[in-house]
């Protein structure tokens, strides 16, 4: 083998993966293509949870149950928020925008995993799919996205077999993500680069993945329980067999209370990335932004028997759990003061990104201020399982993560796909969106604390008016998604060209193409030690876009 | 106040990055055995709060005999010390003696599973009496896997090694290093779950 040609040349030549739109068919090892695919993947279940959500919204418009059967007013609702918990809104704001712009900030060419990083996206298209064929073939889990037991148990075990399977498979797909962020900005960071020198984001990411490698596998472990019950009869959760309910509730929780802020926290990372962009100032108390972030991760981790206030526990715990609870209220309202003080005398465009932004710290604080009611043992055992915690829920996991989402795809669709949005029609989505959100839940408080029960598909027929006027919003929120969904596909094929840096921002991902090479840069990464050093100096911004990077994108 | 470096710098300083690949394998290992201690964390939370909370069925808890159990516990630690003397001998590139101890691993952990599998029959209780017992099945099933696919890796190294610029060499240590690491988790494990299962 004399004329053997160098095997690196030959390596090379070979194509990583399919050109065009069939590579967000493969199985690509590339970072972006894997954000791509979690985005567009979680938007679809978002799109069917939605579809869910509204059929939900149908039969309560009428106090008596005439859209659909009871039991699956059930499995509606279970579907509704399985799928967008763990679908939509965990899957997006953590494996889509995480996987897109994590190794940017840190200067890297891709994840720390990028097989793994590729497994842990495929396991959500067939975890998702069994979870909605489940509804076709036996008729989906019916106990809510919290499966209590006896419940649990005592509801037809295909589905909610079917449910535990696809919910540990999401869990291993989260795991996975969670191990290769936390390798990826504690290791692959480019030398010269500080941890205190990072965009928030990657510090919201880091605070999260280490809420999900904490809390997720104990999820595991309680669903592998549910399924013994139910499938061998075991008695864990059985107090016949000596078992305990209150276990499963306490397991269940130390997963599910940290995974609001797994939903949460990325979302505050991509507020701190936006905002200052789109005002032209940095990021207020960066610092003290990074100490919030971690003081909510050691927080979150032991407040979660504050969802089980009714469940018999005992006054020291309740003591404990809502002066921990309340305590979260501290670095939360730091970094709400931080967004407000960032906005402070900033040149403002106001875009739909930054009305989406804007839009998420309106809700977000509603929700916080129902939040540190609930956390108080009397006013929420007057307002346990009501439609109150239903609305307050909605205002953080919708009113927070969903508008920082809409906020995050306004602000990097010039990114993604090299074309602007068109702002009118972007304008006119926040707009239905914020009313319909606001229609739709606000009047949700006053339910509850009228006594009307979450779950049920009746209600007294006092509440008809009010659940009338709540169905509206849905609609209207039902409607929001036209303009949206018309907006980014007539973008991808019309929209102005973006150029490089559309929004003259100083974080990495934007000094290189739009969309950037299959590396990230043409050339050496750059080493941005001020990701927010906009207005203190006038060079600052010079230095950054006068430097020429001769960049070709890849879809040239 | 510079917000991008001077090039040369950055191309300086990023030859060194391109250059040098750093392995990150063992790290995200340790991150996953961590979280699938957390795993175990949530079945031993889940057994002491049973026994703490509820009251105690008229002959629930069996009394466990010790012996066995005691046996298993000393057959794992020598087997964490063979692991370590395999790696040890690969690292020294010598590579038949590496294969006799990860045989002697392996070998130990079967022996283990053997000795697993007779406490199980010879146990007064089935899966489904009560709640201690499903406990004791489920904590010492899931660590029964652990050392099982442990062993498998095992084989798996120790057929690797064969020859002696196989897959795994002096050369190429990870894979034996991560299952070593492995190997030393489950068998930490092993020791909590012996003193909170039958110490306790």
């Amino acid at each position: 083998m004399t004329l053997a040609s160098s095997p690196d040349l030959s390596k090379e030549s070979e194509p990583l993966q399919p050109k065009g739109w069939l590579r967000y068919f493969s199985f690509s090892v590339d970072h972006k293509v894997i954000g791509l695919q979690y985005l567009i993947c979680g938007f679809i279940f978002y799109l069917i949870g939605g579809a869910l959500a509204s059929a939900i919204r149908i039969e309560l418009t009428s106090p008596i149950s005439d859209f659909m059967p009871r039991d699956v007013y059930n499995q509606v609702l279970t579907l509704h928020g399985t799928i967008m918990i763990f679908l939509w809104i965990v899957p997006v704001v953590n494996g889509a925008f995480g996987n897109y712009l994590i190794p940017f900030y840190v200067g890297a060419r891709d994840m720390a995993f990028p097989r793994l990083n590729a497994v842990a996206f495929w396991l959500i298209p067939p975890a998702g799919l069994m979870l909605i064929s489940s509804y076709f073939i036996t008729g989906a889990a019916e106990s809510g996205w919290t499966a209590y037991p006896p419940l649990s148990i005592n509801t037809p075990a295909a589905g909610q077999i079917i449910w535990i399977l696809s919910v540990l498979l999401l869990g291993g797909s989260s795991i996975f993500g969670g191990i290769n962020f936390i390798a990826t900005i504690l290791k692959l960071r480019r030398p010269g680069l500080g941890l205190m020198q990072l965009p928030m984001y990657c510090w919201a990411m880091l605070g999260t993945s280490i809420l999900v490698v904490l809390s997720t596998p104990v999820l595991a472990g309680t669903l592998i329980l549910l399924s013994f019950d139910i499938v061998a009869h075991t008695g864990f959760f059985n107090p016949v067999m000596g078992g305990n309910v209150i276990v499963y509730q306490h397991l269940f929780w130390f997963y599910s209370h940290p995974a609001v802020y797994i939903m949460v926290l990325p979302a505050f990372g991509l507020v701190s990335e936006i905002l200052p962009v789109h005002c032209r100032k940095p990021l207020f108390g960066y610092t003290t932004m990074v100490y919030s972030i971690m003081a909510i991760v050691v927080l979150g981790l032991v407040v979660w028997a504050h969802h089980m206030f009714t469940s018999g526990t005992p006054p020291w715990m309740r003591l404990f759990f809502t002066i921990a609870t309340s305590f979260i209220a501290v670095p939360t309202g730091i970094k709400f003061f931080n967004w407000v003080a960032t906005l402070w005398g900033g040149r403002i465009s106001l875009n739909s990104a930054i009305l989406f932004s804007c839009g998420f710290i309106i809700n977000f604080v509603l929700g916080g201020i129902t939040g540190v009611a609930l956390a108080q043992v009397p006013f929420d055992i007057h307002v346990h399982d009501t439609y109150f915690v239903v609305a307050h829920f909605h205002y953080i996991v919708y009113g927070g993560s969903v508008f920082v989402i809409f906020s995050s795809i306004y602000h990097w669709y010039p990114k993604f796909t090299g074309r602007m949005l068109n702002e009118n029609l972007g304008r006119l989505h926040f707009l239905l969106t914020f009313v319909g959100f606001n229609l739709c839940f606000a009047p949700q408080h006053w339910l509850g604390l009228n006594g009307m029960p979450r779950r049920v598909a009746e209600y007294d027929p006092q509440f008809t008016f009010v659940n009338q006027l709540s169905s509206a919003g849905a609609l209207l929120m039902a409607i929001s998604t036209l303009p949206f969904l018309w907006n980014v596909f007539q973008s991808a094929f019309n929209g102005p060209i973006a150029g490089d840096n559309p929004w003259k921002a100083l974080t990495p991902e934007w000094l290189t193409s739009s969309p950037p090479p299959v590396e990230n840069w043409e050339g050496p990464a750059p080493l941005v030690k001020e990701p927010y050093g906009y207005g203190e100096t006038p060079e600052t911004l010079e230095v950054a876009l006068d430097k020429d990077l001769e960049l070709g994108g890849d879809e040239k | 106040m510079t917000t991008v470096a001077p090039v040369e710098e950055a191309s300086k300083e990023n030859i060194s990055q391109e250059e040098v690949h750093h392995d990150h394998r063992l790290f995200g290992l340790a991150a996953f055995l961590v979280a699938d201690g957390m795993t175990f964390a949530g079945f031993f939370a889940a057994y002491l709060t049973f026994r703490a909370v509820n009251p105690l069925l008229p002959g629930a808890i069996y009394e466990l005999e010790l012996p066995l159990p005691t046996l298993n516990t000393v057959l794992l630690l020598i087997s964490s010390a063979t692991f370590h003397r395999a790696g040890q001998a690969l690292k020294r590139n010598e590579t038949d003696l590496c294969r006799r101890w990860l045989l002697i691993t392996a070998t130990l952990g079967s022996a283990f599973l053997a000795s697993q599998m007779v406490e199980y029959f010879t146990l007064p209780f089935g899966l489904t009496d009560n709640v201690y017992a499903s406990t004791f099945y489920a904590l010492t099933g899931f660590h029964g896997l652990h050392v099982t696919l442990g062993t498998l890796m095992i084989l798996i190294v120790w057929w690797q090694t064969r020859k002696p610029n196989g897959r795994i060499s002096s050369e190429n240590v990870f894979p034996l290093e991560a299952t070593e690491l492995y190997w030393h988790f489950v068998d930490g494990i092993w020791v909590i779950l012996f003193i909170i299962l039958y110490l306790l």
